[in-house]
């Protein structure tokens, strides 16, 4: 399983780019998943609180945007999404098809911050729980 | 209140394709073709490669091979025995082969002096798809052992991949294999994908297979 490297890389892009622009605390990470990028949903969900852990993204919510496979057929001209990755065939006209025009991504679209009063909150409840 | 929006629109993988640009960069610059095999366990990788290497030594090529091994060094050993520089890249458990790793393992090798760079990447259908190690040409293997399925099952290997090799067909009727269903469902998940047949044991097919580099090496 190469789920817990691929989180690994993730929270190193996201977090040198909070860092970069002084972003703070991060709360939510939203990341494009092409149903061909080989990348298990459920198990790079499971890793990401591992690899979170000790950086900006600690305690933040993962949320991934599946993407279907968008194929483009020489045949007909015309794009279709694929409904099963088992069979690249235009959903026009029924023609194989290997020109991909969506569904390899694995990237991260963008951050949302911790707002300073969703900081101070958490601040607070914390000081109000000891 | 509005969240605060910082937008990224950045590959996960960013380091490594970058990495592996450069290194396609460096072969390219070279003249060396670099290919990169995948597989099951057991496929048949490491006997078909040291059948190859030893064919393209005899024709006065000159190949090096770098090969991912989880724990142990025998698919080293038995590469090397056909006569052509050999490195392990020791994985320590990672199941697959990142950019990083060819690049410190080609160390001080001059890319210049060889034609071919083989990569027999970890044994695994899943892991090692997403991660680009410069190569010109990914090459899957099946096995008529495995099911003619297989390549339904793990549509984003055989789908990465460029050309796609059924190796053991010497016991391709022992074991029943279904050849019309294995070629269908290759095509299915890589349309117009070359498949190519072997048996690294009695020989056949062999010599389709590095006719076939050959001629790729030529062409880039
Ligand atoms: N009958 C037969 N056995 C093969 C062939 N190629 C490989 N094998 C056997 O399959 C096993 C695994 O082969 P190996 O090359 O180590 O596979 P790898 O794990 O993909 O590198 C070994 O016992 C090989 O001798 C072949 O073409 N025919
Ligand atoms: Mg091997
Ligand atoms: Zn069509």
């Amino acid at each position: 399983m190469h789920e817990l490297s691929i989180a690994h890389s993730l929270v190193e892009v996201a977090s040198k780019a909070a860092l970069n622009a002084d972003a703070g605390h991060v709360a939510r990470v939203h990341l494009r998943l092409g149903l061909l990028a080989g990348v298990e949903k459920d198990a790079l969900l499971f890793c990401y609180d591992i690899a979170a852990e000790g950086t900006v993204l600690e305690g933040s919510t993962l949320e991934i945007e599946e993407l279907p496979v968008i194929v483009h057929c020489a045949a007909c001209g015309v794009d279709t999404t694929l409904d099963t990755i088992q069979r690249f065939a235009c959903g026009n006209c029924g023609a194989l098809t290997g020109d991909i025009r969506q569904g390899k991504e694995l990237s991260i679209d963008y951050l949302e911050l911790e707002t300073e009063d969703a900081a101070e909150n958490i601040a607070d409840s914390a000081e109000r729980a000891e | 209140m509005q969240p605060r929006i910082l937008q990224i629109q950045q590959s996960v993988l960013s380091k490594n394709d970058e990495l592996a640009r450069g290194l396609r960069d460096r072969f390219t610059a070279a003249g060396v073709t670099t290919i990169n095999v995948v597989s099951s366990p057991g496929s048949g990788k490491t006997l078909l490669l040291t059948k190859t290497i030893e064919r393209l030594v005899a024709r006065g090529y000159r190949v090096a091979t770098l090969v991912g091994d989880l724990a142990t060094d025998n698919d080293a050993r038995r590469l090397a025995e056909a006569g052509a520089p050999v490195r392990q890249i020791v994985t320590g458990g990672n199941c697959h082969l990142e950019a990083h790793m060819i690049e410190e393992y080609l160390g001080d090798w001059d890319l210049k002096d060889y034609d071919f760079l083989f990569i027999e990447n970890v044994g695994n259908l899943v892991c090692p798809s997403s991660y680009d190690l410069g190569e010109d040409f990914r090459i899957v293997i099946l096995s008529v052992t495995e099911g003619e399925d297989k390549p339904l099952k793990y549509p984003p290997m055989f789908n990465s991949a460029d050309l796609a090799v059924i190796t053991k067909i010497d016991i391709a009727e022992a074991v029943e294999f279904n050849r019309d269903a294995a070629h269908a469902s290759i095509q299915s998940v890589r349309p117009g994908m070359t498949i190519l047949e072997v048996s690294a044991k009695t020989g056949e097919g062999v010599d389709v297979w590095v006719d076939t580099l050959i001629k790729r090496h030529e062409g880039t």
